[in-house]
């Protein structure tokens, strides 16, 4: 368990090392390259490092001390941000726990019934490939507009929706696969105890799918984060830190370092997704052999 | 496989791809949803075909800006995975990095790019995707030229093989197979990427600026069918980068690997 | 009332296809209660198939099979047999005294009863510090004497056993023949043991039943008589040898028929 810890905290180590890094050449591009952006073999891709267009890394860092707006009430930029993004965290907490439960029950549902897993399987593969975060505006118009029972769907909801979409995909397929996992002998050894079907699903066949699941549920996290930001990118939504990146990108000719505060801000986010999942694969896997990875 | 093994595995999800849009059209007249919520197969598929043309020059837009974005993310991530396998303690700073940002919707920086170059270059959007697909073959080949298996290594060793002979021998061989993995997971990836990015704003002649305009002037059966034409770029890039690796390891006896 | 009876039984997989398998044709078996019982033969000669008929994991398809006067469905039912395979099979996740305690559980034990036969198992089999420790931290030989324990946690009158040492290695082997045969005297329970391995069985059994393929059946039943007290002595002894010989013979007379004079592939002869 300490070497554990120990390789932990090297590697965050090392991850904070590499951004110091990403920082120094970013830096020195400032220094070394073309104030006017230039070309590179005949393509415009060097981009402008002045600081309008490249602030400089102290500048983003202090920006956070700021009061967002010009305005005497304004707060100080480094709540606004950090507002939006516990904002967004909980839309795409809620849209990871939607997601993770409908995806978990098809993927039972899939191993007791072949020909649902038959007919459905294929297409929660080839949903993966396909580009499914085009529907973001489409869902998010539904705010507003669409009544249930009565009920007005927030456009909130719509972010989460979409976050609860993406997260479902990987984590139905990745927990069918581990459902799928347990080893003939032990299933042949629960048909011996006459167990039924849930008695093996709930102790043979969730624990041995756990080592699977987990990755699936990394990426579930990070496709829940990453359909609620493309929902409040694509529109806007207000309250969320996309929509911050948005409106402090369309001032960055007046306040470059601005933008900058609110990307680190979604950055965070995403972490933070990655965090709860990472202790979740600490508690879960606590008494499981290591397996050998480098 | 058997024939009916084969039919079986086809026939099912054909059956049930086929019922669920026969409740989709079914549902929508019956319950009189309304346009702006779910429009029907049917209607779908008609503005598909109205807007063809137009459908086809955004997707090449966004196509393209995925494929420049595709091939520079390979050709620099291999490149620098080569470097990697070489000078191994670069591993543990690159390493935690990658799988940080991972986690992290890293598309964001767009509106950072977008800054930095002028504001009707599509070049912002094509760094980032090769940023994306940057970071995926990185890891993955890297991957494959060092965990290669000890017998290999020892069987060369015991022939006094230059490390140069044992990276064209033994390493790149067997990377060959994590690359097209790689590639397998960056073809989608490349078009969601440089679908999203044209949510930051810059020239609007791409899928995804197409998909709002379309929402904002209440043609919800349009949005649709583009749409449909984003999911089928993204089939396509798939299926190229699957055709590729039957290609490739046809006769190696090559065997499946991941990592994301 | 026998311990088991199998009577007219046969056993045919793809039946009417051109990829037909007579793994078992017209076998008939009876085991009385505490006798202990080998099946031995070549790959192919039906034994595991066998065991699985006595199991329920498996529909004959003519004949019956009786396990404690009932069905082998009802016996199944009623938990009335424990079974170990070669692989040990315990779930990684649940600590030593977890998985002796599974079939407990999913009779609905309460918890202090299962815990409770959990530890009396561990000290039959020897192994009582062990009850918090998680399998993968002990040894194959250790993990098969837990697999045991667990397969008599709910004192079913009858055990089944798949080659449940072929994994281990000679020494540690022969020790668990020997445990093996004191939990059973203890137990007084039933044993149908299928194994790949003459001496094994000669060691351990009353009778062993020498099977051969193509199509699977009993060619012969040999008593063998060791008396009580077994020990490494016996293994040297000139009973254990002719026991051995007899087995061997019956098993050649059964390859003869193959032409494979000589040479019996699939069965250990050390």
């Amino acid at each position: 368990m300490n070497q554990q810890l120990r390789r932990a905290a090297y590697r965050t180590g090392m991850f904070f090392v590499s951004i110091a890094l990403v920082a120094v050449l970013w830096e020195l591009y400032k220094i070394v390259g073309p104030e006017k952006g230039g070309k590179l073999f005949g393509i415009a891709i060097l981009p402008r490092s002045n600081d309008t267009a490249m602030p400089h890394i102290w500048e983003m860092l202090s920006r956070y001390a700021e009061p967002e707006m010009r305005s005497p009430n304004s707060k100080l930029i480094w709540f606004v941000v950090l507002k939006g993004a516990f904002y967004s965290f909980r839309l795409a907490f809620v849209g990871f726990v939607i997601g993770s439960t409908i995806g978990v029950a098809l993927a039972a549902l899939m191993t007791r019934f072949k020909t649902i897993e038959r007919g459905l399987l294929p297409y929660l593969v080839i949903s993966q490939t396909v580009p499914l975060i085009a529907l973001a505006p489409l869902v998010v118009s539904w705010g507003g507009k669409l009544e249930i029972f009565g009920f007005t769907w927030p456009r909130w909801l719509s972010a989460s929706v979409l976050g609860a979409f993406l997260a479902f995909f990987p984590i139905a397929v990745g927990t069918l696969r581990g459902l799928k996992s347990a080893p003939a002998a032990s299933l042949e050894l629960m048909d011996s105890y006459a167990a039924s079907w849930k008695q093996t699903l709930f102790k043979l066949r969730f624990p041995a799918a756990i080592p699977y699941m987990v990755p699936a549920f990394k990426l579930g996290a990070s496709g829940a984060v990453i359909g609620v930001v493309v929902a409040e990118i694509s529109t806007g939504l207000k309250g969320g830190i996309g929509r911050l990146i948005i409106e402090y990108a369309r001032q960055a000719t007046g306040d470059p370092a601005k933008v900058f505060t609110a990307v680190f801000g979604a950055a965070g986010l995403g972490l933070a997704m990655a965090g709860l999942v990472a202790l979740a694969d600490v508690l879960l896997m606590r008494n499981r052999p290591k397996e050998t990875t480098t | 496989m058997t024939f009916v093994n084969r039919l079986r595995n086809f026939g099912v999800p054909f059956v049930f791809g086929v019922a669920f849009l026969a409740f989709w059209e079914g549902a929508v007249k019956f319950f009189n949803l309304k346009p702006y919520f779910l429009a029907p197969p049917s209607k779908i598929l008609s503005q598909f075909f109205d807007n063809a043309s137009r459908i086809w020059d955004a997707a090449s837009v966004s196509g393209m800006n995925a494929l420049v974005g595709l091939i520079a993310g390979t050709v620099f991530g291999v490149a620098m995975s080569f470097i990697l396998s070489r000078f191994r303690f670069l591993n543990s700073l690159i390493t935690p990095l990658a799988i940080a940002l991972n986690a992290v919707p890293i598309f964001v920086l767009v509106a950072v790019l977008n800054n930095m170059y002028s504001i009707t270059s599509e070049i912002p959007r094509r760094i980032m995707v090769s940023l994306v697909v940057y970071f995926i073959v990185l890891v993955n080949v890297a991957k494959g030229l060092t965990q290669v298996k000890t017998t290999h290594l020892e069987i060369m060793r015991s022939y006094a093989a230059s490390d140069i002979q044992i990276l064209r021998k033994v390493r790149v061989p067997n990377a060959v197979p994590y690359l097209f993995t790689a590639l397998k997971i960056s073809a989608p990836a490349a078009v969601i990427t440089s679908f999203v990015s044209e949510y930051f704003g810059g020239s609007q002649n791409g899928l995804g600026s197409r998909i709002t305009s379309n929402i904002a002037n209440s043609k919800n059966a349009a949005a649709w069918a583009y749409v449909l034409g984003a999911c089928l770029l993204g089939l396509v890039f798939y299926l190229v980068s699957v055709v590729l690796e039957n290609v490739a390891s046809r006769g190696s006896g090559a065997t499946n690997t991941s990592t994301k | 009332m026998s311990a088991v009876h199998v009577a007219g039984v046969s056993k045919i997989f793809n039946q009417g296809t051109p990829k037909q398998v007579d793994a078992l044709v017209d076998v008939n078996l009876t085991v009385e209660p505490g006798e202990f019982v080998s099946l031995i033969g070549p790959s192919g000669c039906g034994k595991s198939t066998l065991l699985r008929l006595i199991a329920n994991l498996l529909e004959p398809t003519t004949g019956e099979v009786t396990v404690n006067g009932k069905t082998a469905a009802q016996s199944r039912l009623d938990q009335d047999y424990g079974m170990a395979f070669q692989q040990a099979g315990l779930f990684d996740w649940r600590s030593v005294a977890k998985n002796i305690e599974l079939p407990l559980e999913l009779k609905g034990w309460d918890t202090e009863k299962r815990a409770a036969r959990a530890k009396e198992m561990l000290e039959l089999v020897k192994l009582p510090e062990f009850a918090d420790l998680m399998p993968w931290q002990l040894s194959g030989g250790m993990q098969q004497r837990i697999a045991i324990a667990r397969a008599l946690a709910a004192h079913p009158p009858l055990l089944l056993m798949d080659e449940p040492f072929g994994a281990l290695d000679e020494m540690t082997r022969e020790y668990m023949q020997g445990e093996l045969l004191r939990i059973c005297a203890e137990t007084k329970t039933t044993v149908v043991f299928v194994t790949h391995s003459i001496p094994e069985a000669v060691y351990l059994s009353n009778r062993v039943v020498v099977m051969s393929p193509r199509p699977g059946r009993i060619t012969e039943v040999i008593n063998v008589n060791l008396g009580e007290n077994r020990s490494e002595d016996t293994r040297a002894a000139d009973n254990f040898f002719a026991g051995i010989t007899a087995v061997r013979e019956a098993l050649r007379g059964t390859h003869a028929d193959h032409a494979n004079a000589g040479a019996i592939r699939g069965v250990e002869d050390r």
